[in-house]
């Protein structure tokens, strides 16, 4: 088992339940879409499954260890074998692309060699094959504040290829990507995940990206797993259901505004 | 119309706080004995005067102006090596104390954990400890241990320097976007190489400009040192003073002007450079 929660459940510091007595088994090499509302918990529930959130209760274990009964060391470790791609990857504007996307081997590299990188790039050859994949080859030298966001998030994802990481977890990675060049960015990563026998989970906002490109789909609302079925078992009923939004459904109707005033100046 | 749409809640508390801020002031200004009318007498007007009168022409005698620059080398070396030393010290405390290299706080949105603040206390204790006694009474010390001359100047310079630099580093650190070195300690990284990657390209400009405005200020600091016999422009200008020579002191304090020019400019290209 890769990707194991019991009964895990997460607060935020605001006091905002993101997640609730959630259960999760994933297979090694399986590919996991998660879908469902805007603030459903499906980051909270990609940044558990990085071991990047502690959780309030429950047990995560993450290739084979419970990750928050292991000391500090070791799971730096171990996290370095799991590459999280974010929605806006966090990256210095002034940095270049080469560094950015050579950063993603700092959990294997000593303290030395990242050094010595910072001053001059250890493995163009590797930065550039991850990026090329992406269609970025050209911007190998480039800052990174040069770029538009849908280019920033492939160079988030380019970091995590060159990574190599058993566990590949994605938190809308393609959002800000225009839908041909979407579809074409998740199909990369999930053949990466095929050839290279990784597990792979995304969060995504496209339901029919996440159908067609994942065997297995997710919803999540409200903190909790509404389904956990096969892409194929997934009907209109079921998105209905996980999207239906009270709030939305029925637009107030205008109020004529009450004509009294009370003066008070 | 005054609807409670209008009304915008932080009106009542900026009103608060601006009264408390005057009503603070005021008794500052009795309590430092501020009394500008001073300046306006005719006797001290005319003793400003005679102060100020002596010091045209500047001084640009060939001899003169050979020990002006003796003095001038000798106060930047003083102000660079006390840098040098401070550096030493501040770059690793800064990075101690600082809550920039948490594990803890990449895994707690932000906060660290009790431990890690309980261990923070003693090195921003010691960088408190470093720059609360001031540069002259350090100097003081050091003129009795060591003898009149610049190594008093510069072992001042370094201990209190070393304490206003280093926490001012740890809040440069703390106050750019954490969430690149985050992202980088959650996968795997160091924490030193999550530093490199994920914070100095954000502080580098704020952290050369920082440096080089207390490079500029060691060099006045270097001057009131020099008062103690701590050597450079500073024991210079307190000789001159003695014996009256203001045209000596108007040439040292033009170099001065210089000195500060130079600085100013150096930390303008720097930020240019990297900003």
């Amino acid at each position: 088992m890769t990707l194991h929660l019991n009964r895990v459940s997460l607060t935020h510091d605001t006091g905002v339940r993101a997640l609730h007595e959630v259960d999760l088994h994933i297979s090694a090499g399986e590919q996991v879409a998660i879908i469902g509302p805007s603030g459903a918990g499906k980051s909270s529930l990609l940044n558990l499954l990085a071991t990047a959130l502690r959780p309030g209760s429950g047990t995560v274990e993450v290739l084979g260890e419970q990750a928050w009964q292991l000391g500090a060391r070791q799971r730096q470790r171990l996290r370095a074998r799991i590459g999280l791609v974010h929605q806006a990857p966090p990256l210095p504007p002034r940095q270049r692309v080469v560094t950015a996307v050579l950063a993603g081997k700092l959990g294997q590299w000593g303290f030395a060699k990242s050094l010595l990188s910072l001053l001059h790039p250890v493995d163009v050859p590797g930065a550039r094959a991850a990026l090329v994949k992406l269609d970025l080859g050209d911007k190998l030298f480039a800052q990174c504040q040069q770029l538009s966001g849908g280019q920033l998030q492939r160079v988030g994802i380019a970091r995590v290829l060159y990574q190599a990481p058993d566990v590949l977890l994605a938190d809308e990675p393609v959002s800000a990507m225009d839908p041909v060049l979407a579809g074409h960015t998740l199909s990369i990563l999930c053949r990466h995940a095929r050839e290279h026998k990784v597990t792979l989970v995304a969060s995504l906002h496209a339901v029919e990206l996440a159908l067609s490109n994942f065997s297995r789909i997710i919803g999540l609302r409200d903190g909790q797993i509404l389904f956990d079925l096969p892409a194929a078992d997934v009907d209109h009923d079921l998105l209905d259901r996980l999207y239906a939004n009270e709030q939305l459904q029925s637009p107030p109707a205008p109020v004529a505004p009450l004509s009294l005033q009370i003066p008070r100046c | 119309m005054l609807t409670r749409d209008t009304r915008d809640p932080a009106t009542l508390p900026r009103l608060l706080l601006s009264l408390l801020a005057l009503a603070l002031l005021w008794p500052g200004i009795h309590f430092s004995e501020l009394d500008l009318g001073v300046l306006l007498q005719a006797d001290s007007q005319s003793e400003m005067g005679r102060f100020v009168s002596a010091f045209w022409p500047p001084a640009h005698g060939e001899e003169f102006l050979q020990l002006l620059w003796q003095a001038t080398l000798q106060t930047l070396a003083i102000a660079t090596a006390g840098m040098a030393l401070a550096l030493l010290l501040a770059v690793p405390a800064s990075l101690l104390a600082s809550r920039a290299l948490s594990l803890s706080a990449a895994s707690r949105g932000g906060r660290p954990s009790a431990l890690g603040r309980l261990l923070r206390w003693p090195v921003r204790g010691l960088l408190i400890f470093l720059r609360s006694v001031p540069e002259i009474v350090w100097a003081l010390l050091f003129v009795r241990a060591v003898g009149l001359g610049p190594t008093a100047g510069v072992l001042a310079i370094a201990i209190t320097y070393s304490g206003m630099l280093g926490k001012v580093y740890a809040e440069i650190f703390e106050s750019v976007d954490q969430r690149p070195a985050h992202s980088l300690l959650q996968a795997g990284s160091g924490r030193l190489a999550a530093f490199c990657y994920g914070i100095l390209p954000n502080v580098a400009a704020e952290l050369l400009s920082y440096t080089v405005y207390r490079w500029e200020c060691a060099i006045r600091a270097s001057v009131v040192m020099g008062f103690v016999g701590a050597g450079g422009l500073g024991q210079q200008i307190d000789l001159s003073l003695r014996m009256f020579a203001g045209g000596e002191v108007a040439s040292m304090l033009l170099t001065f002007f210089v000195l500060v020019l130079f600085a100013d400019q150096i930390s303008r290209l720097l930020r240019w450079r990297f900003a």
